[in-house]
C-alpha cells in the first residue's frame, strides 16, 4: 500500500516539484494542475488508507513509529495542507499575484514532501533509537553523524531524501510528458533527461552508504536468492527510462519509472524482513510478528480488507479512463 | 493535570473542532445536493441543475478543506496519543482503516468525477455520481461514529496477554448500540447544518432581491430539510441517545444535567450556572421532576447525582460539560421552533415575503455549528477521565515521550495555518455567493465557463 502511495501520489508530488520550472505560462501551469486535479485527492487517500491499515494491522508499530518520528510527520501534515490548498485555491481566484502566490506554496510542498519522506525512509533504514518500552523520539537533527544520537535528518537520510526528490521529479516529468503535449510536454520530457544521471550516481552513491550503514543488509540477499530479481528490475527499469524517453515513448518511461519506485522500496522491505521498525540496538527491532493485531481482528481485515481492494482498484480503473488521454484546456475548472 | 497531558488534549480538540466545522456541512449538503438534482432529472428542470451546481461549488471548497484538516486527525492517534493507539488500535484501527478503504476513496474518486466530469457524463450517470459523493460521506460518518462509540461503550474486545485490546467479535464491535443513536443524531446534526446553510443563502438572495428564481429554491429545500431533521433532532434520536447516557454511563448523565446529588423526582436545570465547590446551581429555572421523567419516565424516578459516584470519576471539566450539553439543548429547541414556524409560512406561501423571517433565517446560519459543535463537547467531555471508557484513563494515553514542548509547537503551528485557511475559506466562499447560481457571471478573464461546477 505504501508502495501504490508513492507510486501514485509521487507523480503529482513529482508534477509539483518540476512545477515552476517546466511550466512557464499561466495557460501550461494549470494544464498541469489539470492534469493530477482530478486524482491527487485520490492518490493522497492511499496515504489515509495505509495508515488506517497500518493502524489495524500493527498498532505497536503504528503507535512506536508515528510518536517517534513526531516532528516530521507533523511537518508532512503541514506540507499536504499547504499542498492541497494550493492546488484547488489556485483556480478560484483570477488574479496572477495570487495565483503566483499558490503556485510557490504548490511548488514548494511538494519538494519538501518528497524530501521529507526521503528522509523518513532513510531513517527505516538505518534504525531509530527505539528502547525496552518500544518507544522512541527523534528530533529534527542532532549532529548529522549517523549515531548514536541519531536525529531524523543525518548525511545518510538527507542523501535518500535528495534521491527521492531526483526520483519523484522524474517520475512526474515522465507522468507530465504523459499527460500534456507541445512546448510543456517537451520541457518535461528535456527535464526527465536531465534527471536521469543524477538518478542513477545518486541510487549507486545510495546503496553504497546504505551498506556502509548497516552490512546486514545483504543477509537476506544471501539466503533467499529470488531476492537479487529486485535489483535487477532497479537497473532494467532505470535503463528502460533512458531509452524510452528520448524516443517520446512516455507511457513505457512512466512505467518504467514506477517499477524503479516499487523496486527500491520491496527491495529495501525484503531486505529489513521480519524487521518493519529496526532499533539502533537490534534486540529492540520492531519485527512483524511482535507488532501485530490479535489473530481474529487481522483475519477478519483480510476479508473487509480485500473485497475493498477490488473497489478501489475498480474506482481507479473507471476514473483514470474517464480522464485519459491528453490535457486541454477549455473544459471545467484549474 | 500534568503539562503535556494538557497540550496534548488541547491539541486533539483544536484540531478535532476546527476540522469537524466542514465535514458537517459535506455530509448535509451532499444530501441537499442528491436531492436537488434527483428534482431537477424527475421534472427534468434546469434551474435544479443549476441550483445543484451552485452548492456543489460551496462544496467543493468546504471539501478539500475537511479533507486537508481531517488527515491530521488520523495522523495524531499515533503522534499523539501513541499509548491509546498501541491499547486499543487492534480494535479502533479496524473502522479506521475501513474508512479509509470503503468511504474515502468512494469519496475522493467520484467527487472527481462530479465536480468535473457534468459534460462527460449523462444525467443519470451525473447524478449517480452525487449519489456516490453523498454514500462516501455518509459512510465515512458512520466508521468515525463507530469508532468513537467503542471509546464511549467498549464492546466485542478481549484483553490480550500483554494488555491491550484485541478484537474479539468484528460484527458486535461495528454494529455497537451505542453507535446506532449517535450515528442518526449526528447525522441529524450535519443534516441540519446544510439545511440551514442552504436557506440563510437563499434568504440573503431574496431579502437582496437577487436570483429569486434560484433563492425560493434554497429556501424552499432548506426549510423543508431543516424541519425534518430538526424535529428528528430531538425525538427520538436525542431523547435516545440521553437514555444510553442514562443507562451506561451515569456520573456522565448527572454533570451533563449539574446535578449534584441523588434525589427523586429530580428536575431539569434549564438556566442555571454550577458551581462545583459548593455543589450546586445559581440562580436556577428548572423544570420539577423532568429530568427523571426523560432519564426514566417516571416523575418521581430517582436520579443518581454526582455525590453518587467516587470525585475521581467525574468528568474533570464539569461547567464545560454543563454548558455544552445546554447550548446545544437550547439551540436545538431553538432550531424546531424556527424551523416549523417558516414552515408554516412557507405552506400558507407567505414565507418569501416575510422579510422578519428571512432575516432571522439568514442570520441563523452560524447557531448549527455551535450545536454540533457543542454536541461533541458533550459527548467527549463527558467521555472524561476515560478515553476508552472504564478501561483506559486519559492521563495513561498519550504519547510519553512526546514532550510537552514538541506538543505546543505542533499545537501552534496547526493553529496558525488553520486561522489562514478558515480566512481563505471565508473569503472563497463569500465570492462564489456573491457570484451567485446564475452561469455567465464569472468574471471576463476567465477561460472556464462557469456551467462546468466547483
Amino acid at each position: 500500500m505504501i508502495a501504490a502511495y508513492v507510486v501514485l501520489d509521487g507523480f503529482d508530488l513529482g508534477a509539483g516539484a518540476i512545477y515552476l520550472i517546466a511550466a512557464k505560462t499561466n495557460n501550461e501551469r494549470r494544464r498541469v494542475l489539470r492534469a493530477i486535479g482530478p486524482v491527487w485527492d485520490g492518490n493522497e487517500v492511499w496515504l489515509i488508507a495505509a495508515g488506517g491499515t497500518l493502524y489495524f494491522a500493527f498498532p505497536r508499530l503504528y503507535a512506536s513509529s508515528f510518536s517517534g518520528f513526531y516532528l516530521p510527520l507533523t511537518i508532512v501534515l503541514w506540507l499536504l495542507i499547504l499542498r492541497g490548498v494550493g492546488i484547488e485555491f489556485r483556480g478560484h481566484i483570477e488574479n496572477h499575484v495570487w495565483q503566483d502566490f499558490f503556485d510557490v506554496i504548490f511548488s514548494v510542498s511538494s519538494i519538501l514532501l518528497a524530501v521529507v519522506f526521503g528522509a523518513a525512509l532513510g531513517n527505516v533504514v538505518r534504525g531509530v533509537p527505539l528502547d525496552s518500552t518500544g518507544y522512541f523520539f527523534e528530533p529534527l537533527w542532532t549532529n548529522f553523524k549517523s549515531g548514536p544520537q541519531t536525529g531524523i535528518l543525518d548525511w545518510y537520510t538527507v542523501l535518500i531524501g535528495a534521491l527521492a526528490l531526483v526520483t519523484l521529479a522524474a517520475h512526474g516529468s515522465y507522468y507530465v510528458a504523459l499527460k500534456t503535449d507541445e512546448d510543456l510536454g517537451r520541457r518535461a520530457r528535456g527535464f526527465a533527461l536531465l534527471c536521469w544521471p543524477l538518478q542513477f550516481f545518486l541510487t549507486i552513491s545510495t546503496l553504497l552508504a546504505t551498506y556502509f550503514i548497516r552490512p546486514e543488509i545483504m543477509v537476506n540477499y544471501g539466503r533467499h536468492k529470488v531476492g537479487i530479481l529486485v535489483p535487477m528490475m532497479v537497473v532494467a527499469s532505470l535503463a528502460v527510462m533512458l531509452w524510452a524517453n528520448p524516443k517520446g515513448k512516455e507511457k513505457l518511461a512512466f512505467v518504467a519509472s514506477s517499477l524503479y519506485i516499487v523496486g527500491m522500496l520491496v527491495g529495501a522491505a525484503f531486505a529489513l524482513y521480519p524487521v518493519v521498525l529496526p532499533a539502533r540496538d537490534h534486540q529492540y527491532d520492531l519485527t512483524i510478528y511482535n507488532t501485530a493485531a490479535g489473530a481474529h481482528g487481522l483475519n477478519v481485515g483480510l476479508v473487509w480488507w480485500l473485497f475493498a481492494a477490488v473497489l478501489v482498484v475498480a474506482y481507479f480503473v473507471f476514473v483514470y479512463r474517464r480522464f485519459r488521454g491528453k490535457v486541454q484546456l477549455g473544459e471545467g475548472h484549474y | 493535570m500534568d503539562g503535556a497531558l494538557l497540550i496534548h488534549r488541547l491539541h486533539f480538540a483544536f484540531t478535532a473542532t476546527f476540522h469537524y466545522l466542514f465535514p458537517q456541512l459535506t455530509m448535509g449538503l451532499a444530501l441537499l445536493i442528491v436531492v436537488l438534482k434527483t428534482i431537477a432529472l424527475r421534472r427534468n428542470n434546469p434551474v435544479y441543475d443549476e441550483a445543484a451546481r451552485f452548492w456543489a461549488k460551496i462544496f467543493g471548497i468546504n471539501f478539500i478543506v475537511g479533507v486537508v484538516t481531517g488527515i491530521p486527525m488520523e495522523f495524531q492517534f499515533g503522534t499523539n496519543w501513541s499509548h491509546f493507539s498501541r491499547f486499543a488500535g487492534g480494535v479502533i484501527g479496524q473502522t479506521l482503516a475501513m474508512e479509509g478503504m470503503f468511504a474515502f476513496f468512494l469519496e475522493s474518486a467520484f467527487i472527481g468525477l462530479f465536480l468535473f466530469g457534468e459534460k462527460r457524463l449523462s444525467p443519470k450517470a451525473h447524478w449517480l455520481s452525487a449519489v456516490a459523493v453523498f454514500a462516501g460521506s455518509w459512510l465515512s460518518g458512520y466508521f468515525i461514529i463507530a469508532t468513537d462509540a467503542f471509546m464511549q461503550h467498549p464492546v466485542g474486545y478481549y484483553k490480550a496477554a500483554d494488555g491491550s485490546l484485541q478484537l474479539a467479535s468484528f460484527w458486535d464491535f461495528v454494529l455497537n448500540p451505542w453507535a446506532g443513536w449517535q450515528y442518526a443524531h449526528n447525522m441529524g446534526g450535519a443534516a441540519i447544518t446544510g439545511a440551514f446553510i442552504m436557506t440563510s443563502v437563499g434568504a440573503f438572495y431574496l431579502l437582496s432581491g437577487k436570483w429569486t428564481t434560484h433563492a425560493r429554491i434554497f429556501v424552499k429545500t432548506g426549510v423543508i430539510a431543516g424541519c425534518l431533521f430538526s424535529v428528528l433532532q430531538i425525538f427520538p434520536t436525542g431523547d435516545q441517545q440521553g437514555k444510553m447516557v442514562t443507562d451506561l454511563q451515569p456520573v456522565t448523565l448527572a454533570a451533563m444535567e449539574g446535578l449534584f446529588h441523588s434525589q427523586p423526582g429530580a428536575s431539569l436545570v434549564i438556566i442555571g450556572q454550577p458551581d462545583e465547590q459548593k455543589r450546586k446551581i445559581d440562580n436556577p429555572i428548572e423544570v420539577p421532576g423532568m429530568l427523571s421523567i426523560l432519564s426514566y419516565r417516571r416523575w418521581n424516578a430517582h436520579v443518581r447525582g454526582l455525590d453518587a459516584f467516587p470525585q475521581h470519576d467525574w468528568p474533570d471539566n464539569i461547567p464545560l460539560l454543563y454548558y455544552s450539553y445546554h447550548i446545544m439543548v437550547g439551540l436545538g429547541t431553538f432550531f424546531v421552533a424556527i424551523m416549523v414556524v417558516a414552515l408554516l409560512l412557507l405552506w400558507r406561501g407567505r414565507l418569501f415575503n416575510a422579510r422578519w423571517m428571512l432575516w432571522i433565517l439568514m442570520l441563523s446560519a452560524p447557531f448549527p455549528y455551535i450545536a454540533n459543535t457543542a454536541g461533541w463537547m458533550t459527548a467527549e467531555i463527558g467521555r472524561q477521565p476515560w478515553v476508552v471508557y472504564g478501561l483506559m484513563r486519559t492521563e495513561d494515553g498519550y504519547s510519553k515521550l512526546v514532550s510537552a514542548g514538541n506538543s505546543m509547537f505542533t499545537l501552534l503551528g496547526f493553529m496558525g495555518i488553520y486561522t489562514v485557511l478558515g480566512i481563505l475559506f471565508l473569503f472563497l466562499i463569500w465570492r462564489e455567493i456573491e457570484r451567485g447560481p446564475v452561469a455567465g457571471n464569472e468574471p471576463v478573464s476567465s477561460l472556464h465557463p462557469a456551467t462546468e461546477a466547483r
